[in-house]
């Protein structure tokens, strides 16, 4: 069966086209049918970050008004063959996204892929909304200090009222993702521990993914970090998380600033 | 084989009750305006966002002149949600809806305001035990109003979120947001929490924010409760 995913925040720039592209080619790696929708219409970015900003001829917008057939405006990756991008609009805005439109995109893609991720914008209008829509499961990705995660807090009461599932008085399954943890950081006590996120959102964990120059090096030439360079400490965090997603049962590792090893063992149970 | 016939489901509302403050005009208008204005500047903002009912029954008033009322009040931030004791003709006028059935709750002091001489509280009459019991933890952005009665909260509620109870509130996890008990006149409820981080704490309308909780108390278990008109907090232990 597939599921449906919303990568979602609240907040803008903690991460979340990052860990799209980075989960959607991890799980694709690993074998699995996936497709990245870009939701964050007129700010697109998940098609620079999958390196296919040069063959976007249609997207979404167009799907939904019937500009174009869905399969026209699906790009797939030039390295992993089982992994898809359905573009967002750059020159439209988060008003051209209809209720209708949405869902029928999602049921169709629904038949034809394993995992379908939908990169949500910042914010808690329109477009983020209808990017939580139809999702069985949201990956909320945090930052550790407290704006970020007060808006958090604020997009899981949204997963719990807005959403399709919540309507018919049923759960979306919820993921922490911690994102650009910073250890010398969190050791000097500049940043919230994460005890302390887990504490305030108690939400399960499904992973903690260093703060690393690797991820801006691999957005710059267009390619999800888990592809990059997969044994960099962010990709291999972004593969357990992905691993986690899949059920499996993978050892929480807190990244420590110890030459990029990862240490200390963490006794947290995964989502 | 039997027939199949697609029976069409009747749709759902749900009801809901909400608490509105009532003003309640005087004649001269005039005159009740500038004590508004007055009861406003100590309390700023109180009233934005929140709903008011106008209790127009002892003011003679035609449609126009309330339509303007309504237009004064809004020029002060005031949103009128309804009207109540005119005449059903007025409901035709593009006013607000005309509101009746509503239950009455003691009057409100608005926060900062000096207090009034003390009336002693009418008694209430005897009611069922009421209380609400939530499960989950409350997020920023939500709002939790249950007039009739106590609050429990299982789990935490987050910054920017808000529980607002006629009886008392009981939070086992952490209190980051605002928690306002005896919010329809009821100096006795009190305020639980396993926690406290709150951004304000009220008993009826009474409040201390953030700044004003002693760092003492802050990371621990507390009450709060009210004698007099001040808001005391202590450790529980
Ligand atoms: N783990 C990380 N380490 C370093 N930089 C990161 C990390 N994750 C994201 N970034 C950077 O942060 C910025 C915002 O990330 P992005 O994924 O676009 O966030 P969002 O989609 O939530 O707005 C980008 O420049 C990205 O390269
Ligand atoms: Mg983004």
């Amino acid at each position: 069966m597939a599921q449906v995913l919303v990568v979602t925040s609240g907040k803008g720039g903690v991460g979340k086209t990052t860990s799209t592209a980075a989960l959607g080619a991890a799980l694709a790696h690993d074998g699995e049918k996936v497709v990245v929708i870009d939701f964050d219409v007129g700010l697109r970015n998940l098609d620079l970050v999958m390196g296919a900003e040069r063959r976007v001829v249609f997207d979404l917008i167009n799907v939904i008004h019937g500009v174009a057939k869905l399969h026209q405006a699906l790009i797939r990756d030039k390295r992993l063959e089982n992994l898809c991008l359905l573009p967002a609009s750059q020159t439209r805005d988060k008003d051209a996204l209809t209720e209708e439109g949405v869902a029928a995109v999602i049921a169709e893609l629904r038949t034809k892929f394993d995992w379908i991720i939908c990169d949500s914008p910042a914010g808690i209008e329109r477009g983020a909304t209808l990017a939580m829509r139809h999702a069985d499961a949201a990956i909320i990705v945090t930052n550790p200090e407290v704006s970020s995660v007060r808006d958090s807090d604020r997009i899981i009461g949204l997963l719990d009222s807005k959403t399709a599932k919540a309507e018919r008085g049923e759960r979306v399954e919820k993921h922490l993702l911690i994102t650009r943890y910073h250890s010398s950081r969190a050791a000097r006590g500049e940043m919230l521990s994460i005890d302390d996120v887990l504490e305030i959102l108690s939400t399960p964990l499904l992973g903690i993914i260093p703060e690393s120059e690797e991820v801006l090096r691999a957005s710059n030439i267009g390619s999800p970090v888990t592809l990059c360079n997969a044994l960099s400490a962010p990709a291999r965090a972004y593969f357990d998380a992905a691993r986690r997603l899949k059920g499996d049962k993978v050892p929480m590792i807190v990244p420590s600033d110890n030459r990029g090893i990862f240490n200390k063992l963490f006794g947290r149970k995964a989502a | 084989m039997s027939s199949v016939h697609v029976q069409r489901r009747s749709m759902m509302f749900r009801a809901r009750s909400f608490m509105a403050f009532v003003f309640t005009p005087q004649p001269p208008i005039v005159e009740w305006l500038t004590e508004l204005d007055a009861s406003l500047e100590r309390s700023t903002g109180f009233f934005v966002g929140h709903p008011v009912v106008l209790d127009l029954a002892g003011v003679q008033l035609s449609a126009p002149a309330i339509a303007h009322l309504i237009a004064n009040l809004e020029e002060r931030k005031i949103r009128v949600l309804g009207i109540e004791g005119v005449e059903p003709e007025v409901g035709e006028t593009g006013l607000p809806p005309i509101l009746r059935g509503g239950r009455g709750t003691r009057s409100f002091e608005l926060p900062e305001s000096q207090p009034a001489a003390a009336e002693p509280p009418a008694p209430l009459p005897p009611q069922k035990p009421a209380s609400l019991m939530i499960e989950d933890p409350v997020r920023s952005g939500q709002s939790v109003v249950f007039i009739d009665g106590d609050v429990t909260v299982l789990g935490s509620v987050g910054s920017g979120a808000e529980i607002v109870a006629g009886g008392s509130i009981h939070i086992y996890g952490t209190l980051r947001g605002r928690a306002m008990a005896g919010a329809a006149g009821n100096a006795r409820a009190r305020i639980f929490c396993h926690r406290v981080e709150a951004e304000l704490l009220a008993i009826n309308s009474y409040y201390k924010t953030a700044e004003d909780i002693e760092d003492s108390l802050r990371h621990g278990p507390a009450q709060a409760w009210l004698e007099g008109d001040v808001l005391k907090m202590a450790a529980l232990n």
